[in-house]
């Protein structure tokens, strides 16, 4: 089969005001008809710039200094803006992260798809609608009759993407480019959208180039997947092949650090891969903790018919309000010394339940009490905040940008007056030593950085009152799979050796596996089971949890070197 | 060896290092790559060190009578007095006061006005723009309410308001000495505004970002969490409105003292020169009003570009 897309030797750069990056480094793919290659590696590996460049949509100052892109075997790269926009759209189309902004507000369904339809294959307004209908009809959505003359808004995320992909169908391309396509979906929908996907590139015959860093997508939706790596193409071929014997040290590293739904790891294998791994001395850290001891089994939370709701209409009179039920009367226990684990979908009230815990945002009905006292309620919480401190989800605004790191770190020390002066800097020096920075990074300011290496701040800052309690808000949903790897190792200690309590919210099921003790799902405000970890993942009880469950991609047939050593169990 | 090592000294490294790193910011680079900025910004200083340096650099001094010749009246520019046989650059104006020391003096008043009532424009603005936008609900409500409408009226109608009140209850004597801070509360008050929309807007962006959470957490006060961690973040755009609000502040001021509710004749601003040389434009002696008025306009539009400037530097989406 002759390829219908071949990029070969293709160089991207971005000249700055003081360098020029290279984002792509001579990298060479094929993509054949009917195929899904998968283009995937960590932030700024340069997949979304290949994208880009395909589409001639480089933002600039980015340009293609080298190598060529051919189409059907006619070099595309380096065509001008008019034969480009004769392409865009019409031999290639896209498909974009974000399903709501994709789509014009302002125009129904009927309007976009009928306008592009025309526009590209020059037909009637009458068989511009018989095509939109039977496109919305190929995409599964219910009763296109009607919902062909809605607005975007009247649909659901998951529906916005099926409209968009429909839109990407219609001027029947020969390549489709989707750009994570799924990864502001919830798990349930993401599922479906990628069978879509596959389907449609089968039936139709198209060339699908799928942008992600989601290692579990890769493995389950794609025929042939390129690694990147800096701008490089570390390996390319077949995914069964590449993910189940790779042969590039990267591509190793790579798959070692993804959780595995099927094992549980004492420790993710220290990736290594030109030094972006860093140590955490949690000897030195744990030496100098002042531990209670804690008694198993025995609860330190007691949380009693925990509810929350939001207005959503507002008026003077109370009995015309209208409320958002967000938490709807959850009762749970979470004891002495464990990881306590919550996962459900965008919306079941698991990031509300954190909310009111760490006192951010007050109860509507029910109790939580800390230690047998109460933290609901009147009454000053000064000494419960003490207690207990949070790693937050995107160590990108965790972080005020204004405050040399120092200073973040020793806040909430001095805040509660626990130590000033000389001991409060010696302290911070420390931390920044033990999360493995180093006492000159207290010098520096947020946005010098990485990701990562934030995440490590937001840590020290976190144990600089040595809390008993630490609440984990999707500590690692932003980071890269190596990175998230490093800080699930960094939490996992901090509960073993400084023997913390811990609550994980997460969507990621294969993280909530590696972390916690119990598990707790929610579902739409409610809890639908809680359990021990491994029974959950072995034996769930309710209908709920083994949909959520079989959603997870399968990945035992990844490549196990490196972890061999680390299964539990 | 404990792991911890004394970190350098956190004090200040070099002040000369601070300067380098400035000179290498992107907002340094991006000023120096617009000749647009630069020639503003000379000029402002130029204008701005004329004002300072008055009494050095002013060959004479306007409100001593005792240097003041009557016979030195109506001089042209750059000729010499048919009387006295003086020369004066940019020509003196009827009392025989030379118009270059003048407008040094009146620039003195203008500027003082001008960043004054900005100052307290934007120390209000700013704080309310900061509560309503963090503590939301009524607060919000009221401040953002009595802030529209105040915009229904033109802000040199409410200085004009405020002036005249203020006017009104101080005692006779007094006037002349406190016009100037009544012209600053004037125009001050009524230029808050958009300070605080801006503010509120950004108050907004910023308070549901993480870290603002990870300091509530703590503990930390409304107001504590508000100084501390949200105003330094939203500081960038009221520096832009800052920039282009001084503009119009001594626009407004010159305005104010044209239409003669402004600076005495005792303390002449720019404006007041201004309405002083219109009397004279058609008897011929066009110097006593052309000057102070192309100092006005150098000022107010190099102010204006290097807010312009600012604006565009400082927003990443237009570069």
């Amino acid at each position: 089969m002759s390829a219908i897309l071949d990029i070969a030797d293709l160089t991207v750069e971005f000249p700055t005001r003081r360098e020029i990056l290279v984002a792509v480094d001579r990298a060479s793919l094929t993509v054949s008809p009917g195929e899904i290659h998968g283009l995937v590696g960590e932030s700024g590996a340069g997949k979304s710039t290949i994208g880009a460049a395909i589409m001639a949509l480089l933002e600039r100052p980015g340009r293609i200094t080298g190598g060529t892109i051919r189409l059907r075997n006619e070099i595309i790269s380096g065509l001008d803006r008019v034969a480009m926009r004769r392409l865009r759209g019409c031999e290639i189309s896209m498909i974009f992260q974000d399903p709501l902004t994709s789509l014009n507000p302002l125009f129904t369904i009927r309007e976009q798809l009928t306008e592009t339809i025309k526009a590209h294959l020059g037909v009637t307004d009458a068989e511009a609608r018989e095509r939109s209908l039977d496109l919305l009809a190929r995409v599964g959505i219910p009763e296109p009759g009607t919902r062909l003359d809605q607005y975007p808004h009247q649909f659901s995320g998951g529906m916005r993407q099926r409209v968009v992909i429909a839109l990407a169908l219609c001027s029947e391309p020969g390549v489709i480019i989707a750009d994570e396509p799924t990864t502001a979906l919830d798990v349930s929908i993401q599922a479906q959208i990628l069978d879509l996907i596959r389907e449609l590139a089968n039936e139709r015959q198209v060339g699908v180039i799928l942008i992600t860093h989601d290692m579990g997508v890769i493995a389950d939706t794609t025929d042939r997947v390129t690694v990147m790596h800096r701008g490089k193409v570390v390996e390319t071929g077949a995914t069964r092949l590449v993910l189940g014997k790779p042969s590039h040290p990267y591509t190793k590293s790579l798959i070692a650090a993804v959780p595995r739904p099927d094992a549980k790891l004492h420790r993710f294998p220290l990736v290594s891969h030109d030094g972006r791994a860093t140590e955490f001395r949690i000897d030195d850290l744990a030496r100098n903790w002042n531990r209670t001891r804690a008694e198993a089994g025995k609860p330190l939370f007691e949380i009693r018919g925990l509810a929350k709701r939001f207005l959503q209409r507002r008026s003077f009179i109370p009995s015309r309000r209208k409320y958002l039920v967000a938490v709807d009367s959850v009762s749970f226990d979470i004891l002495q010394g464990e990881v306590f684990g919550i996962v459900g979908e965008s919306g079941s009230g698991k990031s509300t339940v954190a909310r009111m815990i760490a006192g951010l945002s007050r109860a509507d009905g029910g109790t939580i009490l800390y230690d047998g006292k109460p933290v609901t309620g009147s009454g000053s919480i000064a000494w419960y905040r003490r207690q207990i401190q949070m790693v937050f989800q995107d160590p990108y605004s965790s972080l005020n940008p204004l405050m040399r790191v120092d200073a973040i770190v020793a806040e909430p020390a001095l805040h509660h007056g626990l130590l000033s002066g000389k001991a409060l800097r010696r302290r911070v020096d420390e931390l920044l030593e033990h999360v493995g920075l180093g006492a000159a990074a207290g010098l520096k300011y947020p946005h010098e950085f990485s990701g990562g290496q934030r995440q490590r701040i937001s840590i020290a800052r976190a144990l600089a009152t040595q809390p008993k309690f630490l609440i984990c808000d999707e500590p690692t949903s932003a980071l890269d799979v190596s990175i998230q790897a490093q800080i699930l190792n960094i939490l996992m200690d901090l509960r073993e050796r400084l023997n913390l309590t811990m609550l994980f919210i997460s969507h990621d099921l294969p993280v909530v596996r590696q972390m916690c003790d119990r598990v707790a799902v929610m579902r739409n405000g409610r809890m639908v089971e809680i359990q021990d970890a491994e029974a959950l993942f072995a034996a769930p009880r309710e209908e709920y949890t083994r949909s959520l469950l079989s959603l997870m991609p399968r990945l035992d047939w990844l490549a196990r070197e490196g972890i061999e050593g680390q299964i539990e169990g | 060896m404990k792991g911890a090592r004394t970190a350098p000294d956190r004090q200040d490294p070099i002040a000369l290092l601070r300067v380098r790193v400035a000179w290498q910011s992107d907002l340094a680079w991006a000023f120096r790559h617009s000749p647009l900025a630069v020639v503003s910004f000379v000029v402002v200083a130029l204008l701005v060190s004329g004002a300072v340096f008055a009494p050095l650099i002013a060959p004479h001094d306007p409100f001593d009578p005792a240097t003041l010749n009557l016979m030195n009246g109506f001089t042209a520019p750059g000729t010499p007095n048919a009387f006295t046989g003086e020369s004066f650059l940019l020509g003196t104006d009827d009392q025989g006061r030379d118009v270059l020391s003048t407008i040094l003096y009146g620039m003195r008043i203008s500027l003082l006005v001008g960043f004054s009532a900005v100052l307290l424009a934007m120390a209000i603005g700013v704080t309310l723009g900061l509560i309503s936008g963090y503590r939301g609900g009524w607060t919000e409500t009221v401040i953002m309410r009595v802030a529209d409408v105040q915009l229904t009226f033109p802000a040199i109608l409410v200085a004009m308001l405020i002036f005249g009140i203020a006017k009104g209850f101080t005692p006779v004597e007094y006037r002349d000495q406190i016009a100037i801070w009544v012209l600053i509360l004037a125009i001050g008050l009524s230029d808050w505004v958009q300070f605080a929309r801006v503010v509120r807007g950004a108050t907004l962006v910023e308070a549901k970002k993480e870290y603002v959470q990870a300091a509530q957490l703590i503990g930390r006060s409304g107001a504590a969490v508000m100084i501390r961690h949200i105003l330094p973040n939203v500081l960038s755009p009221v520096l832009v409105i800052a920039t282009i609000s001084l503009a119009l502040a001594i626009i407004a001021e010159a305005t104010l003292s044209f239409l003669g509710v402004g600076a005495p004749p005792t303390q002449p601003s720019l404006g007041t020169l201004i309405r002083i040389g219109q009397g004279f434009l058609f008897s011929g002696e066009w110097w006593i009003l052309f000057f102070p008025a192309c100092t006005l306009l150098a000022l107010a539009l190099s102010v204006n570009l290097l807010g312009d400037w600012l604006r565009d530097a400082l927003n990443p989406k237009l570069r």
